[in-house]
């Protein structure tokens, strides 16, 4: 029986899908059997951060009304052997065409098949939110260290603890700029996760690679290298349940000089 | 014919005492009332008397209230100070029960939640930005008020906020509100503080010690012990 987790901020804008889209990646890269699932109905993007796109046939409404089974409607990733795939949300309709019983049916149906399944929600707090939360038994809640989404992530925080048969959510916080955040420009990571008092699942730094993926349909979570990739792996592995120590923001591309003053006590910042 | 009377007028230093018996007919009680008082209208005093009224164990109506009031201020010289009753409904006792006991409550208060309640709130948790207290009496925070308080919210002026870090984006007493800086300085808000309602009608934010003169009807200790 697999694990249902919806991903939300409240605010727009903040990476929900790319890090729907990351975090699926990283656990099928973990050999884990994930599938993706958009219910931002009208909104649909989380099939083109995948690069998938065109491979629609079916989508959520389809599968809610009946007019396909639920395997027909499923998008397989084809750069895994069958372990990721998406529901892409529909195009044409709103999201008013689904009522939260219905996608609570869904995701029961579909934990039989997956380990894990990422609901990605629209934002905001209304029906669309609804729906997709109500099937989730877990949710991940996404902020950036700004003032704004920080207080859009509270709100929402307080909506899930009431949500009954959910577990208590867990934070992302995405887009990090290390040297805004030494400046005092933006809250920092403890701030953050102290003004939210939830478990701090993983922190990302703004990269633009993660633009550059997204924009060529590619997860940037593929990519071994990139600091942002390996930072979702870690997030992947925490959610399977290894522990994980956070990424050290000041070792993120320190240069050898840097890394030699600190050895003979020179602050380099 | 009846030898009880179901009006007796007491004279007292502070004025009348008109006790209502309580086991007679509303009605009958009324009649006698009103015998009563045309037999008084005779003697003329010259000074206004006040008249406490005792009902006893009956339970007075609003209506019924003011219909005795009526029949005794009508007289010139006579003036109703209060009416007293020993009993009271369910309802008023709940009512009265909840805005005189201390509600305490465990958590922190997320934007866009409100928690309200009728009396004094004691809330062991933050107040978070966009959050929202209110209390018919005094708040008392034991963390950071970040949020907005709103302390005697059905018109108490006496009402205070006491919060152990003292931040809030806007504070409210009765119907006065008062909104908080543009910024705080970080090392300004880390000893208790209380606001209240000051005699030029301002909040104002203060050391938690002064609260002690300024309001002494916080204090609700009985019991208990409190020696040395």
């Amino acid at each position: 029986m697999g694990e249902a987790i919806v991903i939300t901020s409240g605010k727009g804008g903040v990476g929900k899908t790319t890090t729907t889209a990351n975090l699926g990646t990283a656990l099928a890269l973990q050999e884990k059997k994930v599938c993706l699932v958009d219910t931002d109905i009208g909104l649909r993007n989380l099939d083109v951060v995948m690069g998938l796109e065109n491979r629609i046939i079916y989508d959520l409404v389809d599968v809610i009304e009946g007019r396909c089974k639920t395997h027909q409607a499923l998008v397989k990733d084809k750069r895994f052997n069958d372990l990721l795939y998406l529901l892409p949300a529909a195009q044409t309709t709103d999201k008013s065409a689904v009522q939260p019983e219905q996608l609570k049916k869904l995701m029961e149906e579909l934990k039989q098949e997956f380990d894990y399944i990422l609901i990605d929600c629209p934002a905001g707090i209304e029906q669309g939110y609804k729906n997709a939360v109500a099937g989730a038994n877990k949710a991940i809640v996404v902020t950036t260290p700004e003032k704004s989404s920080v207080r859009d992530a509270d709100r929402v925080i307080g909506l899930l603890e009431k949500e009954e048969g959910m577990e208590s959510p867990k934070l992302i916080i995405n887009r990090i700029r290390n040297h805004m955040m030494q400046q005092g420009d933006m809250l920092d990571v403890d701030e953050v996760a102290a003004h939210l008092s939830i478990e701090l699942l993983g922190i990302v730094v703004d990269d633009d690679e993660v633009i550059k993926s997204s924009h060529n349909g590619e997860p940037v979570a593929h990519n071994p290298n990139n600091r942002a990739s390996i930072a979702y792996r870690n997030i992947a592995r925490r959610i399977l349940g290894e522990s994980v120590p956070l990424q050290q923001l000041d070792d993120i591309k320190e240069g050898f000089f840097t890394r030699f003053k600190k050895f003979f006590g020179v602050r380099s910042k | 014919m009846k030898t009880k009377q179901n009006v007796v007028i007491k004279g007292t230093k502070d004025g009348l005492t008109l006790h209502l018996d309580d086991k007679c007919a509303y009605d009958e009680l009324l009649q006698e009332l009103k015998e009563k008082m045309d037999a008084v209208n005779g003697q003329e005093h010259g000074s206004v008397l006040t008249v406490t009224v005792q009902a006893g164990n009956r339970y007075l109506l609003d209506e019924e209230t003011e219909e005795i009031k009526k029949i005794i201020n009508q007289r010139e010289h006579l003036a109703v100070e209060s009416v007293k009753s020993n009993v009271m409904t369910m309802e008023e006792a709940i009512r009265w029960k909840e805005e005189s006991e201390i509600v305490s409550y465990t958590g922190r208060i997320r934007s866009g939640q409100i928690l309200e309640v009728p009396g004094d709130l004691l809330l062991i948790g933050d107040v978070n930005p966009g959050g929202t207290v209110k209390a018919g009496r005094n708040i008392f925070i034991m963390g950071a008020l970040k949020g907005m308080a709103h302390a005697g919210c059905y018109g108490d002026e006496a009402a205070v906020i006491a919060a152990s870090r003292m931040m809030p984006s806007q504070l409210r007493i009765s119907h006065y509100f008062n909104r908080a800086p543009d910024r705080y300085e970080e090392e300004d808000c880390y000893e208790t503080e209380c606001a209240y309602i000051d005699d030029s009608n301002q909040i104002v934010v203060d050391r938690l010690q002064v609260l002690k003169h300024l309001r002494p009807g916080i204090s609700t200790f009985k019991g208990g012990k409190h020696s040395g």
